[in-house]
């Protein structure tokens, strides 16, 4: 059976706010949604950065001076569930998914354009929700993991609250999960073959499998943990003869598989921008594709290596240590063929382009430090000390982050039909290296030293490294300010783009900048060689 | 005046382009079962191994009878195939035999319901009870849930296949079809939930 779009119907012109006003309101277009959620993650994120400001600004001194120890925990709370749930996961899934995806595939819009902007709209008033737990009784204070002892006897109204907005947040996690999946299998253009399909539409493929598989798992477990807050059953309560290691086990099921769906998009978004910049054919194409299934079979039997001090058996160690280290494989295959699409290309010094090396290197010291962690002797040694932070850090923010900006840099001149400023690109570039790895490399050491993550107070003779790390923390916040005069100076009197400034061959340049409501006039291009960079024209079909 | 020409150009313009598309609605369903039951897995696999590794305290009481569970399972596998013979009835124009199914199909779920309460009012343990109490209540009580709901939709379609002014017809199955999946998908889930919670 087909369906007959009813141009009346879908896209009533007349009745859709024109203009500004539309990224206020219900809009079914999937452009309008993607900025909408870029733009959301955005503020969120300057939230979550202001948190992270005041974690570092707390920790430049050994004793808890800055603020009291309640409300350090529930500042470190709030910057994790913010920079997870709110900027991280919705911006590189659903902002440029959103954006992106129905070019790649050569549709006018999403699948199910109206569950695309109720998963939308369920973002900002769980995230209010979220920052307003503060004021009531003081917001979550079990860390992001809301592991339970902790979490059933800390105050419960923001427990409770968090639990709730992490629930919506994942509803909207999942419908949008839905979406992606029948676009990209049930509504590419007659003609496109999978196997031609550009690299983000694999990622995001791979990550919306891990969406839906997962993220329910979190919904059930939180929905336990709630019913043992409020109802005082015992799932996860020892004294009342609960088990926290199923907790846990359940929590990771899903947390775990959160960092493919956190970073896999970024992998998908970074084989976008290289060929482009490079001006070489993305290197090695199925291997590409293959990794990234790869990594979504393997990301699913890796959780438990997060427990290996939560008294699990010998023989669990053993699989999750050998399956965590596989996961290096098809990784590395990725990183090997970003270098190897690098190598002999005609390169451009830009901001995407140096925001995309970034990730590569930062992604480097991530991944060996992940494998690293999947070691149990060592993983015994450094767990729960700040040695973990700076792995997460420099994969989320130094892999994740470092994409987003890069693809902002690569995409705004397709948004807004204006260039953004390379000087201004570049001090941003530089600065936010420098301040990143300033920052994090050297909890490395504190953390290998013994200094525990997630305590406010410390020992002094960890007070110069921490200054050292507080001051990266600085540059981070500052680098923030070039970006944001970037933005706004170049949306007022920015260089024209024009419709196709980097030469790129990928669907979404073939189209007008900014592109028209329904992506294309007349037909959507049939892109069949999305990366044929460095070829005479006739052999690009 | 201006408005209205350039809104009357868009239509034209879209009009132009009008396009088709498969029917992935039903893909999109699938999609979304598999997310839900993904919930379900993740309680049988804590139900499982709470049954492995923590013993049941001296004193507490988790005893668990027969014969509801296995009405209830009866009225669900029974319903299933009234629901079948609802979706039959309308491919074959039939909408008051299709309605009257439905109205079958919706009458079990609710005996089913009725039967679940009875049950929890006669049990010997309650919620907070022990480890096992909560988990059978949530179970449980999760799976309700989905019937509840279930019914519901059930009885919304029913009205909707009346004769005169309903939107269901012959040429109008998926609402039917939709509910009907989602119906089955939830008895398979009491399947196994009723292997794992009694039987096992």
């Amino acid at each position: 059976m087909t369906i007959s779009i009813d141009p009346q119907k879908t896209n009533n012109e007349s009745l859709q706010p024109k203009g500004f006003l539309r990224y206020f309101s219900f809009s079914l277009d999937h452009k309008v949604i993607g900025i909408q959620y870029l733009v959301c993650g955005f503020l969120f994120y300057l939230i979550g950065g202001t948190l992270a400001s005041a974690i570092r600004i707390e920790l430049a001194s050994p004793m808890s001076d800055f603020m009291p120890r309640d409300v350090y925990n529930q500042v470190l709370t709030l910057h994790g569930t913010i920079m997870i749930f709110l900027w991280i996961v919705p911006v590189v899934n659903g902002a440029f998914g959103n954006y992106l995806i129905p070019f790649y595939v050569g549709a006018r819009d999403m699948a199910f354009p109206r569950l695309n902007a109720v998963a939308f709209w369920l973002i900002p008033p769980s995230g209010l929700m979220l920052v307003a737990s503060y004021f009531v009784e003081g917001a979550a204070q079990a860390g992001w993991t809301a592991y339970p002892p902790l979490s059933i006897t800390t105050p419960q109204s923001g427990q409770i609250i968090w639990i709730l907005s992490v629930l919506l947040l994942g509803g909207s996690s999942i419908f949008g999960g839905i979406n992606f999946i029948a676009t990209i299998i049930k509504l590419r253009r007659p003609g496109l073959k999978l196997m031609q399909l550009p690299m983000y539409c694999w990622a995001m493929l791979g990550t919306s499998l891990l969406v839906v598989l997962s993220t329910p798992v979190l919904a059930g477990t939180l929905i336990l943990l709630s019913f043992d807050i409020i109802a005082n059953t015992g799932f996860f309560n020892p004294v009342l003869g609960g088990n926290v290691v199923v907790y846990q086990h359940l929590f990771w099921f899903y947390s775990h598989p959160a960092v493919y769906i956190m970073v896999l998009p970024a992998f998908g978004l970074v084989s976008e921008i290289l060929p482009v910049h490079a001006r070489k054919p993305l290197f090695g194409y199925t291997t590409m594709v293959f990794s990234i299934m790869g990594i979504v079979v393997l990301g699913l039997v890796v959780w438990a290596h997060h427990m290996f001090t939560s008294g699990t058996p010998p023989w669990m160690r053993l699989f999750f240590t050998i399956a965590t280290a596989f996961i290096a494989v098809p990784t590395g295959i990725k990183f090997f063929n970003w270098v190897a699409t690098l190598w002999g290309g005609k390169i451009s010094i830009n901001s995407a382009m140096l925001f995309s090396c970034g990730f590569i290197i930062n992604f480097v010291f991530g991944g060996i430090t992940g494998v690293a962690l999947a070691q149990v002797p060592f993983d015994i040694h450094v767990h729960d000390t700040y040695f973990v932070v700076a792995h997460f850090h420099y994969i989320v923010y130094g892999g994740t982050v470092f994409i987003i900006f890069s693809s902002i840099y690569h995409w705004f001149p397709k948004v807004t039909g204006k260039m953004l400023s390379e000087k201004l690109g570049i001090l941003h570039f530089i600065i936010t290296f420098i301040g990143f790895n300033l920052c994090f490399a050297p909890q490395h050491w504190l953390g290998l030293n013994g200094m525990p993550r997630r305590v406010a107070e410390y020992d002094p003779q960890f007070q110069f490294v921490n200054q050292i790390s507080s001051l990266g923390a600085l540059l981070m916040a500052i680098s923030t300010i070039p970006f944001l005069i970037n933005v706004f100076l170049s949306l007022r009197d920015g260089i024209v783009a024009g419709d196709n400034p980097w030469n790129a061959l990928t669907p979404e340049w073939l189209t007008s900048s900014p592109p028209p409501v329904e992506n294309w006039e007349g037909e959507a291009p049939l892109v069949e060689e999305p990366y044929g960079y460095g070829k005479e024209i006739s052999e690009i079909k | 005046m201006t408005t209205l020409d350039s809104s009357k150009e868009i239509q034209k313009n879209n009009s132009e382009v009008n396009e088709t598309h498969e029917d992935f609605r039903m893909f999109g369903l699938i999609t979304f079962l598999i997310a839900d039951g993904m919930t379900f897995a993740g309680f049988f696999a804590a139900y499982l191994t709470y049954k492995a590794v923590n013993p049941l305290p001296d004193g507490a009481i988790y005893e668990l009878e027969l014969p509801i569970p296995t009405l209830n399972t009866i009225l669900l596998l029974v319903s299933s195939a009234t629901f079948h013979k609802a979706g039959k009835a309308l491919l074959k124009d039939k909408n008051s035999d299709s309605q009257k199914w439905l109205f079958i199909t919706a009458f079990l779920g609710i005996i089913f319901l009725i039967c679940q309460l009875f049950e929890y009012f006669h049990l010997p343990f309650g919620l907070t009870d022990n480890l096992f109490a909560s988990t059978f209540y949530a179970l449980t009580g999760f799976h309700g849930l989905h019937v509840t709901l279930g019914t519901l939709m059930i009885l919304i379609i029913a009205w909707q296949s009346r004769i005169n002014g309903g939107r269901l017809t012959s040429q109008n199955m998926f609402p039917l079809e939709a509910v009907e999946l989602y119906w089955h998908f939830v008895d398979g889930i009491w399947v196994i939930l009723f292997i794992i919670l009694y039987l096992l």
